[in-house]
């Protein structure tokens, strides 16, 4: 997916973050990326080193958490492991599983100064 | 203009606004360097537990890269410590060290989200009902939104914000449908934003309780993770392709609240299953709404009319109740003032 864009988007949030927190650098950056977020990590991963180039998280470590997916079954009624959105209730074998975990993308921590 | 992601000053067009005077947020920091000829050879050493190290060994570095290389890995090797937090390496005063932890846990698309619930707000505000329109290229998007305004006819206001990557073609086939429309060019972008929409929204200036239809750019994959501000996203597939796209593109699929299946008067010469790609689509999304129709024969057309005209009917309903809401808090307040004098 656009993963240019979400790059953009992240050195985005530390420059803002950078002026309600006090800091000048970014070293490290922690990114919590959901297993059904439609985001790959190494795309990003490229991404992250060209757009942070010259900004505050110039030369920044990207550390990347996945969260595993997860979902209701509906036939079952229970919360169920799940590694794409179409997947079967491991369960059940049924498809009526809706996407509650996994899906979010999120900067959770950095280390800076 | 960058080559990896197309940005660029001025990339992004809007109807009406000077090229420049487009402003794009996510962009304005834009100082990555395209300059370099190298853009991906630093070696992050993945500690992260599910990764191993690997501090690419000079050898393996081509060339005409190792001069630059090395620097960086010795840079990387002596920060190490700090990194971790496990000495006050960079600290200018003894025992004091300058890095910290923050821990900020913010959605990455937060930016958008917040442009998206502005729009949401504005257009709640002003009784408009309005769809975000997703699909592959030539799935029929443009045809479908003239035909549909022509079956609204004059008594139902409708505006149009398109998205392409160039051209005003599509803007000019809704104008001369009869609705006023306003487009957005991308440029190399793969996809609408909630602050391109936002800006369109102010040049467009939509009337009250009309309905307002955004047609995204032609790509399934990007578009499915922006949200516009829109009441519902509406994923168009033409029957002239895959039964299986849903599965192809699930992210997509799951995000819409409803399908289209269009060009349904082809179905006869075609091999297309259209209850295995309702099938499909359910697998993805079980609460998925599923409409048939052609905007060629006009076949199903007068569902979806019906379904927009409802929707809007409640759009409206909405900006109504909030308008007597408001009413009744003045004459609360009048009273109360009326009590003190």
């Amino acid at each position: 997916m656009h993963e240019m864009s979400l790059a953009e988007g992240i050195v985005q949030l530390l420059e803002d973050q950078a002026k309600t927190q006090d800091f000048q650098r970014v070293k490290q950056v922690w990114l919590s990326i959901g297993e059904l977020a439609g985001v790959e990590a190494e795309a990003l991963e490229f991404c992250l080193d060209v757009v942070s180039r010259d900004t505050l998280a110039d030369g920044a470590r990207f550390h990347f958490v996945r969260q595993p997916g997860t979902g209701w079954c509906l036939a079952c009624s229970q919360s169920v492991a799940i590694h794409a959105r179409f997947d079967a209730c491991p369960l059940c074998g049924k498809h009526q599983v809706q996407v509650t975990g996994g899906d979010e993308m999120r900067v959770s921590e950095l280390e800076v100064e | 203009m960058c080559t990896v992601c197309g940005c660029s000053k001025g990339n992004v067009k809007i109807e009406g606004r000077a090229p420049g005077g487009v402003k794009f947020p996510y962009r304005s920091h834009h100082a990555h360097a395209h300059e370099h000829g190298h853009s991906h050879d630093h070696d992050h050493d993945h500690d992260h537990d599910q990764h191993h190290v690997h501090a690419h060994p000079a050898p393996a570095i081509p060339a005409g890269r190792a001069a630059e290389h090395q620097p960086a890995l010795s840079q990387q090797a002596g920060g190490a410590a700090l990194h971790y937090g496990q000495g006050a390496a960079h600290a200018h005063a003894p025992g004091l060290s300058q890095a910290r932890m923050v821990k900020i846990e913010q959605d990455i698309l937060s930016k958008n989200d917040g442009y998206a619930a502005q729009n949401r707000q504005w257009l709640r505000d002003r009784g408009i009902f309005a769809l975000n329109l997703v699909s592959s290229p030539g799935s029929g998007k443009t045809t479908l939104l003239a035909e549909t305004i022509r079956q609204l006819g004059h008594d139902t206001l409708v505006y149009v914000v398109e998205g392409d990557q160039q051209t005003s073609n599509d803007a000019e086939r809704i104008r001369a449908a009869g609705a006023p429309a306003i487009q957005i060019n991308t440029g190399k972008g793969c996809h609408l934003d909630a602050h391109m929409v936002g800006q369109a929204l102010e040049q467009l200036n939509p009337a009250d309780d009309s309905l307002l239809l955004i047609e995204n750019v032609g790509n399934l994959v990007c578009p499915a993770a922006f949200d516009l501000g829109e009441a519902h996203k509406v994923a168009i597939l033409s029957v002239t392709e895959g039964e299986d796209k849903p599965l192809k593109y699930p992210d997509m699929f799951a995000a819409a609240d409803v399908m289209l299946l269009t060009k349904i008067d082809l179905l006869r010469h075609l091999d297309f299953d259209v209850d295995v790609c309702i099938a499909n689509a359910r697998r993805v999304n079980p609460k998925i709404k599923v409409l048939q129709l052609s905007s060629k024969s006009g076949d199903g057309m007068d569902l979806w009319i019906d379904w927009l005209l409802l929707e809007m009917n409640d759009a409206q309903l909405v900006k109504q109740r909030e308008v007597a809401r408001l009413r009744q808090q003045i004459a609360a307040l009048e009273q109360q003032l009326q009590e003190r004098s």
